[in-house]
Formats: C-alpha cells, structure tokens, sequence
C-alpha cells in the first residue's frame, strides 16, 4: 500500500528546470477477477511543465483516469517510467491534491472539519489547522456554512469544499478528474471560473480531465487528445488564447471555436458506440 | 397582481396548506393509537374470555389475569429463588456484559480482517465454519467449562453477539468508498488515520445495525444458558415455572423478557441518533 512521504518535503522547492511530471513509455494492464488481462494504457508519454495548466480528453473509458492514478501513486505502471520532479513516484507524494470527479468529501464531517482534514492528518495543531481552513471557506464563497454537513449542501457548494480540501494543503501539482462533470451547466461554468481564479492566485501545475472539449479549451494551455482505450496520446494542441480568461465569454471566441472544431475532428474517430 | 400580492398569498396559502398537514397528521396519529389499543383490548378480552368459558384450557395457556397475578406476586413476594429484580438484574447484568464484550470484539476483528485481505482470505472459512455452528448448543459446553453463575452465560451471550456483530463490521469496512479512503491518502492520511477517520465511520450504519438484532440475541444467550443451569435469573424462572407446570410465570417471565427487550432497543437507538447525525433526514411527500 501506498506510504505517505516524510512532511519535510511538502516545503522543498521544486527544482528549476525539471518538469513537474514526466511521463514516459508507460502502460498499464489490469487483471480482472476472472484473472483476464485488459490494457488500459500503451506507450503513454506526456511531460507536464512547472505552472502550466494541462487538460486530458479523450473518450469514455480510454485510460484518462488511469493516468491520473499514476501520478498520484494510488496506481503503478505494469511498465515505464513515471516521474514526478524528476523523481520516480514510490507512494503518494504530499506536494500532490486530488479533486474527484464524484463526492469524495467526507459525509460524516461539517464543512470545517472536512476543510481542515488533510492539515490534521499531516499532524498540524487542531486550532491552527481550523483557523486555515476557515480562510478557505471564505475563499470559496462558503462562509456560514462551516457546520453543515455535505448532505444539506448543494452539488455544487460540495465540490466547492472539494476545491478548499484540496488547495488548503497548498498542492504543487493538482490533478482533476472531470471534477465538474456532475454538476449543471451554470454552475459547472461558475465552479470553472473559480478554479481559474484559485489557480491563477496560487500557481502550481494542473493535469484536467476530462471529456468536455469546451471545457478543456476554455482552462488549459494546451489540450491532450487521448485514443479510444487502451489510450495514447494522439495529438497535441496549445492553446494560445489570452489570460486571464472568463470561461463564459471565450467561449464565443473566433479561435477557441476553431480549436474546437479541430479537437472534435480528432476526437470525433475515437469515438464509438 | 403586483409581485408583492403574490408573495403574499402565497404565503397565505402555505401557512394554510401547512396547517391542513398538521391536523391531518395528528388525526392520522391519533387513528393509529386507538387502533393499536383497540387490538391489544380485543385480543387480551378474547382470551381471558375465552379462558373464563372454557374454551381454551387455562392450565395450559393461562389467561390475562392469572399472569398480571403471577407478576405481582412475584413483584412484591417475590420468586422461590428471591426477590424479583434480583433476577432482572441477574439477566441484565450477563445480557449487558456479553453484548458489550462480544460487540467490541465482533467490531474489532471485522475491522482487521476487512482491512487485511490476506487475514480475511485465511480466517473467512474457518468464520463460515463457526457461523454454521448452532451456537446455542454451546451453552452446555459453557456449563460445564464455567460453571453454574454468571461467567458461562456471559461467554454464551458473547459467542451469540460477537459473530453478527463481526459479520456487519466486516461487510461495512468492505463496502467503504474507495474515493473517499483514496481522497484521505491524498489528504495526507496514513494508513491507521484512515482506519479510524474514514472507515470506522462509514461502516458505522453496519455495525450500529448489528447491535439492534444482537442485543436480542444477547439475552436469548443469557435465557438459555440460565436455562441450561443457573442458581438466578429469569431463565431459571421459566425453567422453574416449566417444572411446575405454572404456564402464567412462563408468560409473566416472558412478558418480562420483552420490557427489557424494549428498553434496550430503545437506548440502541438513541445512541445511533447520536453517531449518525450527519445522515441525511427522510422526507415524506405531502401525500396522506
């Protein structure tokens, strides 16, 4: 199982030059119960820089998710390397935050102890650790709530205290499974903004996954087209639109629809029924 | 209509909607309170009725009055064996401590055993094992090991609690979210964080929903092992009463047995209000 890397590199500078993620000839099988081997990645090579905002599409069920778990070290590469710093991933790297695409925020836990969970488990002071997480409830437009329970809030003020569990523990590198794919296009456009804006303030890398190509144009600086499964990597695209963005008007943009139609031409032969 | 008079009648309308639910609640609550009164008046009068005709033997089943008799007797002479809530308390004690050790190790062992795979693959045939056993048969061997007093019908109680208890327990930590034990890795949890912060609580709904059912299977230990051979309690009061062929102290006995039954459950649930606040409510459509 997975161990937990000693505190004190939570606080080590990543060093200049080297790409945060480094993924390189991987692939990944898994065996079913029935003992059947199925390929989920082949010869999957992506370099993600330090500070650059990287988002994933590709079809259902092509491997996307099982890059992530790569990254994060929940998951190992049946062969490749997969670096993270230019350090081989061996267990889960604290410099990482990880934002679920279903409710992973702790049902028995009010807002604040949820918010606060990942400091105490790092063994932070309870009253310093509150203190934070208050800043963060705050930020993401969450005040007064601090002692309801997930079940009596909205989709979408849950994936906010997702976003504030997460960047409280101020990840370097921050990974993101179709996180906004739950909720309703309003607030899916609203949650977008606000992570560009916790972004933005807060740096660090972001790897995006997901399948709406709109979505990934409006966030990333560049998009990655991934194959049917098993997935590689089938095409690059940088997106050279300005920041900062509203996802909400660049949308309409002449060159993001022309990047989405070539995304879609790309994706649209992946695609099957 | 302005805005404003909408919102007001609106409002009118709601407290009045509101207040039509009310009634009709209360006038459903009441419905059902005389109904279950009016069963148990007709049942209980049908049979002392029946009794006093004739029709049923009342040597065998005795009647309504005989055991109201037999239990105030027993209240305030008290039994052959001494008083009365001596013997309560003699079958409470041993219900209370083998449920209690039984449920702390059924949770504890489904615990570790559902967090070990290799544990669970070694022990789970030798549990199926034991589970197939009828545990109850074990109360002689418990006799005959422990003597006459108190220790063997705890330790029959306990054998009875622990393996539902441990069964719930384990399926619960089985049937954690593997999102929310992957997200508290992330979070910075180490392996014994997560045990205690995330799967405890999850498979808390599993465990507390065990102690409803072997509570009762605490006492039914506690009764047959009394049963069996004790020198107290309320089993021995049955077996006692069987002996003299004394039907109204087996149905005062057991109407004993369910008082107490009851009074447990109700701490049970008390206690599962409290650790499970954060469950969502239920709500009832305005249906009635």
């Amino acid at each position: 199982m997975a161990s937990v890397a000693a505190p004190e590199r939570v606080n080590e500078r990543p060093p200049a030059g080297v790409p945060a993620i480094e993924i390189k000839g991987v692939s990944r099988r898994f065996v079913s119960p029935q003992g059947k081997v199925v390929p989920a990645l082949r010869d999957f090579n992506l370099t993600v820089g330090q500070g650059e905002f990287c988002a994933i599409v590709g079809p259902t069920g092509c491997g996307k998710s099982t890059t992530l778990g790569l990254i994060t070290g929940l998951g190992r590469p049946s062969s490749g390397t997969v670096r993270v710093w230019g350090r081989p991933v061996e267990g889960i790297d604290p410099r990482i935050g990880f934002v679920f695409q279903t409710d992973a925020v702790f049902p028995w836990r009010n807002v604040l102890d949820n918010v606060a969970a990942g400091p105490v488990y790092r063994g932070e002071e309870r009253g310093k650790a509150h203190a934070r997480a208050r800043d963060w409830i705050r930020r993401v437009g969450l005040t007064g709530f601090e002692f309801h329970y997930p079940h009596q809030l909205s989709g979408g003020m849950r994936k906010r205290v997702a976003l504030a569990q997460t960047f409280i523990n101020e990840p370097q590198i921050l990974l993101m499974d179709e996180p906004f794919s739950a909720l309703d296009v309003q607030t899916r456009a609203v949650m977008q903004d606000e992570l560009l804006g916790l972004w933005g303030a807060h740096g660090g890398c972001v790897v995006f996954v997901t399948h709406d190509i709109d979505e990934a144009i409006a966030l990333a600086d560049r998009v990655i087209v991934l194959t049917a499964g098993p997935a590689t990597v089938k095409a690059v695209y940088d997106i050279d639109l300005p920041r900062p963005r509203k996802v909400a008007e660049a949308r309409y943009l002449p060159r993001f629809v022309e990047l989405s139609h070539r995304i879609w031409d790309d994706l649209r032969s992946e695609v099957r029924i | 209509m302005s805005t404003t008079e909408i919102a007001l009648t609106g409002g009118a309308d709601l407290a009045q909607e509101q207040q039509r639910v009310h009634k009709a609640l209360a006038r459903r609550q009441a419905l059902v309170y005389v109904l279950r009164v009016g069963i148990l008046v007709v049942t209980l009068g049908a049979w002392e009725l029946g009794a006093r005709v004739g029709w049923i033997d009342p040597f065998f089943f005795s009647m309504p009055s005989q055991i109201v008799d037999q239990m105030w007797v027993w209240a305030t002479e008290g039994t052959s064996q001494g008083s009365l809530w001596k013997q309560i308390l003699v079958t409470m004690e041993e219900t209370i401590v083998g449920f209690l050790i039984g449920a702390v190790a059924g949770v504890i062992a489904g615990i570790a055993l559902g967090r070990n795979k290799l544990l669970a693959d070694v022990f789970s045939v030798y549990i199926k094992v034991a589970n197939s056993i009828p545990r109850v048969v074990l109360g002689s061997v418990f006799i005959i090991a422990l003597g006459l007093g108190m220790a063997s019908k705890v330790a029959l109680a306990v054998v009875m609690v622990f393996f539902v208890v441990f069964g719930n327990a384990f399926q619960g930590v089985r049937e954690a979210d593997r999102n929310l034990i992957a997200n508290a890795h992330i979070l910075g949890a180490s392996r014994r964080q997560v045990t205690f912060t995330v799967v405890l609580p999850s498979a808390m709904s599993w465990i507390l929903a065990s102690l409803h059912v072997s509570f009762g299977f605490a006492l039914v230990g506690a009764v047959v092992g009394e049963f069996l051979g004790a020198k107290q309690g309320i089993g021995l009061l049955i077996a006692t009463a069987q002996g003299a062929f004394n039907a109204a102290g087996v149905f005062a006995s057991m109407i004993i047995l369910a008082l107490v039954a009851l009074g447990a459950e109700y701490l049970i649930e008390v206690l599962e209000n409290v650790l499970l606040k954060w469950r969502p409510p239920q709500f009832a459509e305005t249906g009635y």
